[in-house]
Parts: structure tokens; sequence; C-alpha cells
């Protein structure tokens, strides 16, 4: 059974089509993972998903509810934690936490047990009297996604949780996430441009660009996909570079030669063991090598692979 | 504790019983914010007095003039003081729904089952009792520096009430612009824009008989204007309630229209996301 399906999903701001026919699906319980860079339609998809705003074309179902028809059914069942922190500062922390539950109609009772066991959760107890603006960042994050969590939604949608975060707080949402999967059962779709962190928390993701899912699988899927590692060379000086490519090409076992600046890239089986066949090519064309490294496949790559951009490329 | 309660109520998307609890929370939720911040508080008690005393001073002999019939200044003033409070709060609701928006508190409330009204009278609400809080001290501080009110207690009820209505629809207004123009900027432009023309196109400071004609003219279309007259009318010794309820009913449409056209404005605002 599938919590989120998001079919052909159309919005356009003026010419703009931020998301083009759009399509993934979410299976209950399981950690999903839109990964991509600012402007990449991410934010839009949870938008509409959320029913903050309306698709122009396509249709999505959020716990089995049409988003369009039922919003406010909707509503009932999610919890969404935004990319700004949206806490009240002046508010205590319990404070936002209960006047937030109230919106969703729960009793009195039940939502101050709630509000504890949840600042119990989140290492918040000590805090939870103090005005929310004099918490740090990673506090406020936490609880804001407590917020998120305080009438024990069935879908929780969360938009680039870390983003902001030192790494120690980034470390620590993590770990949080993670639990959340596990122990509540929850469905969890995740936006984020950290490769990183998709690659951590998500059972499976889709790769967004230009408003279209270009890939989707789990991380180790997509990852596989690449076979082989990859091989960066980076040149003194960028007029080497054909020569560089050529002679890239006759090492046994390159492919998927690219370059970019006076950057080389390449793909080969066992990357530690080509790196002398590539240096030794690449002196005896005369070229100069600054740097070379060697690097299992990552997610960056996978991008790479179906967009034709580095990840750092777009993101600049 | 691993089922998801969620109340019939809710999951129906009825929730209309629980408007009223809900403007009610956000009510309290502005309530306890200002009140968290005591520099606020104090120039919101302050103010009030401020603009009595200072008007009071500088317009002390302007009485003088034909078209007051001789009445003390000051109990000229005091129900215009009040009706500026009322538009000058009500033109600056809309920069609490900004601040919401720019803290993604807005769009938090959005996704959650609360109906847009309840955002609305929450805000309305607010600003009412904060208005209701500066008139009573315009009241005190007007008697202690002289002012008579003939009409007693009725009087001033019903001033307060007039300015309420006046705050009450200026509020709307304000939170509409709020929504559809997104930034304090453009706002506080606005807003600043029509709150002095519709305060001096007003006999809130200035008889009407002392003003040029076209002002008269324009002043008896300023809601501004239709406050404090209700107001000064009911304070009299022997009030003529037909003008009374006259200006009360107009202030009382005008706030209904844009309190719908504010909740409306929600709509431009998420179709803007």
């Amino acid at each position: 059974m599938e919590s989120i399906q998001a079919d052909r999903l159309v919005k356009a701001y003026g010419k703009v089509r931020a998301l083009d026919e759009l399509s993934f699906g979410v299976p209950t319980g399981t950690v999903f993972g839109l990964l991509g860079p600012n402007g990449a339609g991410k934010s839009t998809a949870v938008k509409i998903l959320t029913t903050l705003s309306r698709p122009d074309g396509g249709n999505a179902r959020v716990a089995g509810i049409d988003v369009r028809k039922n919003p406010d059914q909707v509503r009932a069942a999610i919890g969404c934690v935004t990319q700004k922190i949206s806490v009240d500062p002046q508010a205590t922390g319990r404070e936002n936490l209960l006047l937030h539950g109230a919106l969703y109609g729960m009793s009195r009772r039940q939502l101050r047990l709630r509000a504890g066991e949840l600042m119990a959760r989140f290492d918040l107890a000590e805090a939870a009297d103090r005005q929310a603006r004099t918490y740090s960042g990673g506090m406020q994050r936490k609880l804001d996604v407590a917020m998120g969590l305080i009438h024990r939604p069935r879908v929780l949608f969360l938009d680039e949780p870390t983003t902001g975060l030192d790494p120690e707080a980034r470390a620590a949402m993590w770990t949080e996430i993670a639990r959340l999967a596990a122990e509540e059962g929850l469905t969890i779709l995740l936006t984020t441009h950290y490769l990183e962190e998709a690659d951590k928390l998500a059972g499976a993701l889709a790769i967004v660009d230009r408003g279209k899912v270009v890939t989707t699988g789990s991380p180790d899927e997509l990852k596989s996909q690449l076979r082989g590692d990859a091989i960066v060379a980076e040149l003194v000086d960028s007029q080497g570079i054909p020569q560089a490519e050529e002679a890239l090409r006759r090492v046994h076992g390159a492919r998927e030669i690219t370059t970019a600046g006076r950057v080389l890239r390449a793909r080969v089986d066992d990357g530690a063991a080509a790196v002398p066949a590539v240096l030794a090519a690449l002196d005896a064309a005369g070229v100069k090598v600054g740097a070379i490294t060697v690097a299992r496949p990552s997610l960056d790559d996978v991008y790479l692979r179906h967009t034709g951009r580095t990840f750092e490329e777009v993101a600049a | 504790m691993t089922t998801i309660t969620i109340p019939a109520d809710v999951s129906t998307g009825r929730n209309r019983g629980s408007l009223l609890a809900h403007s009610a929370y956000f009510t309290l939720q502005s309530i306890r914010a200002l009140w968290r911040q005591p520099l606020y508080v104090a120039v919101m008690l302050v103010q009030p007095m401020v603009w009595l005393l200072l008007f009071g001073q500088l317009f002390k002999r302007i009485v003088e003039l034909p078209g007051f019939g001789g009445v003390n200044y000051i109990d000229f003033l005091v129900p215009g003081v009040v009706a500026m409070n009322a538009l000058f709060i009500g033109a600056w609701s809309g920069t609490g729904f900004i601040e919401m928006m720019d803290r993604g508190i807005m769009d938090r409330v959005l996704v959650t089952p609360v109906r847009r009204g309840a955002i609305i009278i929450g805000s309305l609400s607010y600003n009412m009792l904060s208005l209701l809080v500066q008139g009573i001290i315009v009241f005190v501080v007007g008697r202690l520096s002289g002012a008579t009110y003939p009409g007693g207690l009725p009087g001033i009820a019903t001033s307060l009430l007039a300015a309420m209505l006046l705050t009450a629809g200026f509020c709307s207004m304000s939170n509409a612009l709020a929504l559809l123009l997104r930034t304090n900027e453009a706002l506080i432009g606005l807003s600043q824009f029509l709150t002095l023309p519709l305060m001096f196109l007003s006999t809130a400071i200035m008889a009407q008989e002392a003003a040029p004609e076209w002002i008269q003219t324009a002043s008896s279309y300023n809601p501004v204007n239709w406050a404090v007259v209700a107001a000064r009318e009911s304070l009299t010794a022997s009030p003529d309630w037909g003008t009374v309820w006259a200006n009360l009913g107009g202030l009382a449409a005008v706030a209904l229209v844009l309190g719908y056209l504010g909740t409306r404005a929600f709509g431009s605002y998420q179709r803007s996301l």
C-alpha cells in the first residue's frame, strides 16, 4: 500500500514550470527522499501534497485521501515540518506544542500527555517552560518536529529538516528521524539537497531535476547501477585537457570520461588499482596532474549521470 | 500508544464547532506574546495619553474658532483620540500577519484543519481588546484633565463600541492587504497613505463647521468620522440615538464587508504559494 501517490503533478509560476509531470509513490511505513538541488521543485511538491498549494495539473493522494477533493481530511492526517523553523518565539516550548495540538481538536488531557511525551523524547523536558526564543537552532528544530508529531499523524513531511543546522545538531536530527521511522511506523517524506542525508535516512528516493523525477530507487540500487569507482584527476592547467582525455581513453577499463574546466572524470572497475595506470598514461601524454582522487560511487555520481551536471555545479 | 486518534469532527472536515475555540487560541497567543514584551505594553498604554495630552495642549485655543460652540476642547477631543487609536491599531494589525508569514507560522497553521476564519477572528478580537484598553485609558486620562462626559456610562460604552467596530474594519483591511502584499514595507506604506488623510478628513480633532466645505462632504463618507460622530453624540446629555445607531450600523456594515474580504484574501495568498 502507498501512503503518498503523486501522479503527474504540474505547477507553473508564470512561465516557470516548477513541477513538470512529477510522479512518485511512497509505500506506507517507509522513509522516502526527494533529492535535488534548490529550485528543482521539491518544496513545491511538498506544498501541494500538504494542501498548502493547489496543483495546476495532475493529482495526488496522501494517506489514501485526494488532496484536491478533501484537503481538510488530508490536513488532519499529516504532520508537516517546513523548511523554515516555524515556532512562536514568544511562547514556551510547551505552549507551542499545546496550541498546535489544539488546532487538531485534541482534548486537553490527551494533549498534555502527548506534549510531555514528545518533549521527553526530544530532550526538551528541561527547557519546556522557557520561551522558544531562548532555544538554540537545534532545539528549535526539535521543537518544530515535535509540533509536527503532536497529533500522531500518519504521514510526516520533513522539508529540508537539517538545513541551517550545525554538523552536530544535524547528526542528532538524523538519529531522531531514523528512530521515528522505526518506532512510530510513520510514513516520512523527506526533501533534501544533502546527498549524505538522503543516503543515510531514505529507504528509497527519487532524484528530482527541473520539476521531474529523473530516477528512483534505493540509494544502493542507484549507486550499484553505476558499477565501479569514480576517478577524478585535476590538472595543473586546462590546456592539457584534450591530450589528457585522449590518453585516458587508452587506459584499460576507463569509461564515461567527462571533463569540466581542468577536471577530468572517469569510471573504472577498481579505482585504487587504476590510479597508477592513469597517472602513467597522463605523464606519457605530457600532462601535469595537480591532484587525483578515487571515490566509491556516491549519489552525486548518480545525479551527474542522470542530469549531466554535478550536484555542486547546480548548488553553486 | 500506536492508535491514531483523529476526532470525528476533524476527520470529516466539518470543524465549525471549533471555530470559536480556535479563534480564542489565536487571541490568547497574541495577548501572551504582547505581555512578554513589556516595552510594547508600555508603549501601548502610554501612547493614547500622549496623543490626548499633546493634541489637548497644541489645539487648546482652537475652540475659539466658530463651529465649536464654545465647548471645552478636551471634551471635544476625547472621542476623537479614541477613534484615532482605533484607526491606527487596526491599520497596523496586518504586520502581525506578515510576521506570521515571515516566520513560516502562517503556512504551518494553514496545513492544520483550522478554519481561516479563526485566524481572522483571533486577530480581530486581539486588536479590539487592545483598543478597549487604550480607549478606557483615554477616557480616564481625559477625566483627570478636566473632560466631562454628560452621556455617562452608556455614552462611554457606546463610544468604545463605535471605536471597536472601526478597529475591526481597519484590522480586516490591514490583514487583507498583508495577505496580498506580503511585505511590511508595502503594507506600512499603504497604511500610512490611508490613515493620515482619513484622520484629518474627519472631525476627530477639528469641528466640522470649522473645516472647508469639501472636507465636510468627504468626512460624511469616512468611517473614522462615523465613529467620532456616534461617540460624540452618545456622550451628550441627551443623545439623538437615531444618529448614533445609524453611524454604528454603517461601521458594522463596513466591518462585515472588510471581514469577508479579509477571509477571501487567504485564497489569494495560498494561490501565490
